[in-house]
């Protein structure tokens, strides 16, 4: 069985030459200028802080329990055993919640299109069922972005900051975030300063919605059970209201009906109690 | 069928045609070009006035549908019977509506047929894709006999009778089911959202104020329609009903306010952002000043008076959707919108075209019943020859 993968960047390797954004654009025939932004076109940036003291590369978090899967009405994201969280077109309506609800921005719309896509990174599906890593992480000269196994990650991002005390913030960006992702980050400058979301639950999000929707069976059935009793409870007021109507209009016909008369007896019909 | 008075030009005829031809270029636009073109949508702020207002605000403002018919066939209270149907033919145009903008709104509208059979049971959009479809059924239902009375399809008019409860009780699990979820959508974003906003009580908030809404809706169409058809504004209902929406407007209050404690967010509410401005617009503007108003019987048994403060009403509640869909996710400088004129030209060809239908279905068919609903069951129930109803005052 295919243990889960994922991507550990080392912020404080990483010169910001764009190869991982390259080799990206390479692998998945996407358009080869530059960018500092995610787009329908570029599912990696690098971005630079501190005035190019500092770069921080942006892509998918592959998330372990993924918001996106859980917002879609329609199912179109799936997350893979291989930890890539893939979306599918052909089922996909475009109502772009997964694009709002994604904690940390990342699906993309090609808006100038009349048969838009979402588009973002696919954790080069296709090479690791093959064995293989993303085309990032074997193109970095530097090893900032290193592929493997999500808890040989973990724990080879731990003994560096372990090791290297002052060095690191002690901190591995994406061990709980929503959860936890399958994009790890650690880094030498605070994760906040570098544009970071850092108020992201560190518990699964898609609960969040859960919560709620697993309560609609129970309330279903209570309220048909209290609408169908109220109308029982109540039944009676709608017979006396029509009762009295129909006395209502008995009257006025009497009366329209004796105006027509010459004679000056007036002829009582009791009223008939309706049945 | 005779269409008198149909090219006789008055101002709102005017208006709305403008409107609803403004709303035909854009939608033009739309589909020729895209989405990136006609709006000012991007990937930073996804969802815009469509979604906002055509969907959150149009849903909600069709809240008078279910809750005038639970009032009449579930509390079996005769005496509202008069307004149910201008407010089945509100909701159900409501409904109509939103899916329209719904159509201009999606990505890819062709595909929208995907949701009958690809299901996530977990997402908050499948259960509101399936209840409002399931809803405007309902509401179809629920309409019918408007259509099928109009052409004398008796046998059919009796099958209506028959589930009418079956429908309401169904309509009424429905819509508060949808209404809440709207709400709901935005559960899933706790760090995108401005805590004056974000709150586990969304949904909660979201049915309560679609209940003042609705009501709100009601003296609104009341009002309008009395002016426009020249007919009595049913009063002493709707001041009825202007109670209820003091209590719900309370309600609202108490939830908002004591939410906002808990979460230690009031003190947003008193910063000079633009964001608590909006909030106060929202509150004060659109429930407690209403509130207020609404506590004098003067002005809840005043044409004016109730017709003003229900509009300070709807005010908020607009305030309170656009506030949750839009203020609440901007973020300056990255994460800000103003809707195009592509948006705005078809939102408002879309509550153009809403207005004319109704005058057009008030106007040939029998919406507004002169005569007490008694003679047309009777008819129905071919008790009474169908000559009487022709005996029925002109309206």
């Amino acid at each position: 069985m295919l243990k889960s993968k994922a991507l550990l960047i080392d912020i404080s390797k990483c010169v910001g030459c764009g190869e991982c954004a390259r080799a990206c654009a390479a692998a998945n025939g996407l358009p080869e200028e530059e960018a500092t932004e995610l787009s329908a076109t570029h599912y990696t940036v690098v971005q630079s802080y501190n005035n190019d003291e500092t770069y921080v590369r942006r892509l998918c978090m592959h998330c372990n329990e993924p918001t996106c899967v859980s917002a879609c009405l329609v199912g179109a994201f799936t997350k893979t055993e291989t930890g890539a969280v893939l979306y599918d077109e052909s089922k996909c309506i475009g109502c772009r919640y997964c694009m709002q609800a994604c904690p940390f921005e990342v699906p993309r719309y090609e808006w100038s299109s009349l048969t838009p896509r979402i588009q973002k990174c696919k954790m080069c599906y296709e090479r690791i069922a093959a064995g293989e890593s993303t085309a990032c992480a074997a193109a970095c000269p530097f090893e900032a972005t290193v592929f493997g196994d999500r808890d040989e990650l973990v724990k080879e991002a731990r003994r560096r900051i372990d090791e290297n005390p002052g060095q690191y913030v002690d901190y591995i960006y994406g061990l709980e975030e929503a959860g936890g992702t399958s994009v790890l980050y650690i880094s030498n400058v605070p994760f906040e300063k570098l544009g970071f979301p850092m108020n992201v639950p560190k518990t699964p999000i898609p609960q969040l919605s859960w919560r709620v929707l697993s309560q609609i069976p129970k309330y279903t059935v209570a309220a048909t059970v209290v609408l169908f009793g109220i109308h029982w409870i109540t039944a009676r007021r709608t017979v006396v209201a029509r009762f009295e109507a129909e006395e209502g209009k008995k009257k006025t016909t009497e009366q329209a009906g004796m105006g027509k008369q010459k004679s000056n007896t007036l002829n009582h019909e009791s009223p008939e109690v309706p049945s | 069928m005779k269409f008198p008075g149909l090219f006789k030009f008055t101002f709102w005829k005017v208006v709305a045609v403008a409107l609803m031809t403004a709303g035909v270029v854009a939608a033009i636009d739309r589909f020729t070009r895209g989405l990136g073109a006609a709006t000012n949508l991007h990937d930073t702020f996804p969802w815009g006035i469509w979604i906002g207002f055509d969907i959150l605000v149009g849903v909600g403002l069709a809240a008078g549908g279910f809750i005038i018919a639970a009032t009449v066939y579930i509390f079996n209270i005769e005496r509202f019977r008069p307004i149910l149907r201008p407010t089945i033919l509100t909701a159900f145009l409501g409904y109509l509506l939103v899916i329209a903008g719904l159509m201009a709104d999606l990505g890819r509208p062709w595909a929208i047929w995907h949701a009958l059979i690809y299901w996530n049971p977990r997402s908050v959009m499948f259960e509101v894709a399936w209840c409002v479809m399931l809803y405007t059924t309902v509401l179809a239902l629920e309409f019918s006999p408007i259509v099928l009375e109009r052409f004398k399809l008796k046998r059919a008019l009796k099958v209506i009778r028959t589930v009418t409860i079956p429908l309401v009780v169904l309509g009424v699990i429905l819509s508060t089911l949808h209404q809440s979820s709207l709400g709901s959508l935005f559960l899933i974003v706790p760090s995108r959202m401005h805590p004056l906003w974000y709150s586990d009580v969304i949904p909660f908030l979201f049915i309560i104020s679609c209940v003042a809404a609705g009501i709100a809706m009601l003296v609104f169409e009341s009002y309008l329609s009395s002016r426009a058809f020249g007919r009595e504004m049913e009063l002493p209902l709707l001041t009825d009903l202007a109670r209820v929406m003091v209590v719900v407007l309370a309600l609202y209050f108490v939830v908002r306010i004591q939410d906002l404690t808990n979460r230690d967010a009031l003190q947003y509410v008193f910063q000079w952002t633009y964001q608590s401005a909006m909030f106060h617009i929202e509150v004060i503007l659109g429930v407690v000043l209403p509130f207020f108003l609404l506590l004098f019987r003067k002005v809840r048994s005043n044409k004016l008076g109730l017709f003003y403060s229900s509009v300070l009403v709807l005010l908020g509640f607009v305030a309170h959707r656009l506030n949750t869909a839009i203020t609440s996710m901007e973020h300056w400088p990255v994460r800000t919108y103003i809707p195009s004129w592509q948006e705005l030209s078809i939102t408002m060809g879309l509550v153009a075209f809403g207005f004319t239908v109704f005058s057009f279905v008030v106007r040939y068919f029998n919406v507004y019943d002169e005569e007490p609903h008694t003679l047309h069951r009777a008819v129905e129930e071919e008790k009474v020859p169908d000559s009487a109803l022709k005996s029925a005052p002109a309206r």
